[in-house]
């Protein structure tokens, strides 16, 4: 079902005039009341009146991550504090969380998108949705309550968590819609069986899956397991949270809101846009932020593009299924991580430089981390439970950095492979691909 | 009056200890006693040797970790409530043995123990005090 027809089925030529007419506003906007980006326009010798096309965009300065963990807490926020109603926040300690102001404004073109979102799985009012995305500073819970209540959905507000709980509302409930990661679906689908339950048997019909990558055979396996259709959903805290793409019943890309956010394809060395079907990095601008709006940020989630009309009906542009980053950030559970991070962590317990690899595994259908560490005389003592307390000690750090509990195991030096290079950190297997 | 004990951390995999023995063997030393502490994860293999100096040197040279602990060697009654007595002594005084385990030798009449007590200062003075007896490193090294 489409939400919003007028928008979503438009002619690209008036497509392309509303997106001109909001680049033009958001630029001038930016230049005008917020210093971060007067200062980079100045610095590109960018001036706001000579943006006149989308051919233009290509003369704006990128926005990064970095710069947005700079920015904390309130240096990217264009709107002033009092109009602002709510925060969100990126997961992660490292250095500063990047941070999303939302105004009122904000939050109902939120709603908008998360609707479209919604209805394009086939969700309608006549739905029970089941909200295991995590509610909190996390986008993805607020994101599809959002959703729900403007098509008048009915949401049960669960967040992640107690399977075996949502298990049982589930079917006490008849939830017909499922929104969480495709991980947890997997799970929700594992800890059904050791309950003796069939999760064919259980009244959810759609899955609106995301905040993590996940194949084509992984689908078929959720599909298969829960008896449902899985539906990919993308989005990212830096530019709203969930709903900044979704894919349709022909499940051939994800719809992208054009009017809202302004994608390019670039070459993620080069950073030269790239033309239609050609696989590179993500770059997202948006065209009716208030509160913390972004000029071509940089995704580092690689997609490629199509303009080309979709059978259902939509003129919207579709971006691929996300194939993997550009940079070694690794998604756990749904959760951001860089293995430097817990390099980090290594270095202040051990004073050394530590030798360690991270194993990725998914069991149960959930994430598992174990970062294996190797022992060397500054961390080896006579006694197990010395030693125990050290792979407890690393855990705990590690789980306060990250935000995610690891298993810490302690091998044998010489175990893990050198390189002359840049080590192999990660062994993935979760097969994601 | 210390006796160096050599620990070894050990990855539970098949094989390690027969490659540590090897080893060993290959460098003509000889285990005393030893006694393997095991978690679902690892272990800590401790030895005592005739040479542990070189034992170590051989071992890390090998890649494996190994450490030198201070341990204490006692000649323990061969009879029913040996060991207890001395046991005994050790909890009057508060003092908490980490661990022990027994030499696969015997000297004479009596059971050799290791001991492993936190304060090893103060266990030395408790066992002359009460009359136990404690073998000398050189007496060990030598067996």
């Amino acid at each position: 079902m489409i939400w919003n027809p007028e928008r979503e089925c438009m002619k690209r030529e008036e497509l392309e005039k509303i997106q001109v007419e909001r680049l033009k506003f958001v630029v001038e906007r930016l230049y005008e009341r917020l210093p971060f980006y007067r200062e980079k326009l100045d610095k590109a010798g960018v001036k706001p009146h000579q943006i006149k096309s989308l051919k233009d965009l290509r003369f704006l300065p990128f926005t990064t991550k970095e710069e947005l963990r700079q920015g904390y807490p309130y240096g990217l926020f264009a709107a002033p504090l009092d109009q602002i109603v709510e925060f969100h926040m990126s997961s992660g300690t490292t250095g500063k969380p990047v941070v999303g102001g939302y105004t009122r404004g904000d939050i109902d073109v939120w709603s908008e998108v998360m609707a479209r979102a919604l209805s394009s799985a086939g969700c309608t009012s006549r739905d029970i949705v089941q909200n295991a995305y995590g509610y909190g500073l996390f986008t993805g819970g607020l994101g599809v309550h959002y959703g729900a209540q403007k098509i008048g959905a009915k949401i049960i507000p669960i967040s992640g968590g107690q399977t075996k709980r949502q298990i049982m509302i589930m079917k006490d409930f008849g939830s017909t819609v499922l929104t969480c990661t495709p991980s947890y679906a997997l799970h929700i689908a594992e800890v059904a069986e050791e309950m003796g339950e069939d999760p064919v048997k259980l009244p959810v019909k759609i899955g609106i899956l995301g905040a993590e990558c996940w194949s084509e055979s992984m689908r078929e396996e959720i599909e298969k397991r829960l008896g449902i259709r899985a539906f990919d959903i993308y989005g990212l805290t830096e530019i709203i949270g969930p709903g900044v793409a979704q894919e349709c019943e022909e499940r051939a890309g994800l719809h992208i809101y054009e009017d809202h956010f302004l994608p390019e394809i670039v070459d993620p060395d080069t950073l030269e846009p790239l033309p239609e079907g050609e696989e590179g990095e993500l770059v997202i601008t948006t065209l009716t932020r208030e509160g913390t709006p972004l000029l071509r940020y940089r995704t580092r989630d690689i997609s490629s593009i199509t303009y080309e009309p979709c059978g259902c009906g939509r003129t919207i542009a579709r971006i691929s299924k996300i194939k993997g980053r550009t940079d070694d950030m690794i998604i756990i559970r749904g959760v951001n991580v860089f293995p430097s991070q817990i390099e980090n962590v290594l270095m202040r317990v051990e004073e050394t430089e530590p030798h360690y690899r991270l194993v990725l595994e998914r069991k149960r259908g959930l994430d598992d981390l174990t970062v294996e560490v190797e022992t060397n005389p500054e961390i080896f003592f006579d006694e197990v439970k010395k030693l125990e307390e050290i792979e407890r000690k690393i855990a705990k750090e590690i789980e306060e950095e990250i935000g995610l509990r690891v298993n810490v195991k302690l091998v044998e030096p010489k175990s893990i492979e050198r390189s002359a290079g840049k080590a192999k950190r990660l062994i993935d297997k979760r097969a994601l691909k | 009056m210390l006796v160096k004990q050599i620990s070894v951390f050990l990855e539970n995999k098949i094989g390690r200890l027969a490659e540590i023995t090897e080893l060993l063997g290959q460098n003509r030393i000889n285990i005393r006693a030893l006694a393997i502490a095991d978690t679902t994860e690892f272990g800590i293999l401790r030895l005592i040797v005739d040479n542990p100096q070189k034992a170590q040197k051989i071992l890390e040279e090998k890649g494996f970790t190994a450490k030198q602990t201070d341990v204490i060697v006692v000649k323990v009654a061969d009879r029913p409530g040996g060991l207890s007595e001395i046991l005994k002594a050790l909890k009057d005084f508060s003092l908490n043995v980490e661990y022990l385990y027994a030499f696969v030798k015997q000297s004479g009449e009596n059971a050799l123990v290791v001991f492993r007590i936190e304060d090893t200062q103060k266990a030395l003075d408790i066992f002359r005090e009460k009359g136990v007896e404690i073998v000398s490193p050189e007496e060990i090294y030598k067996l």
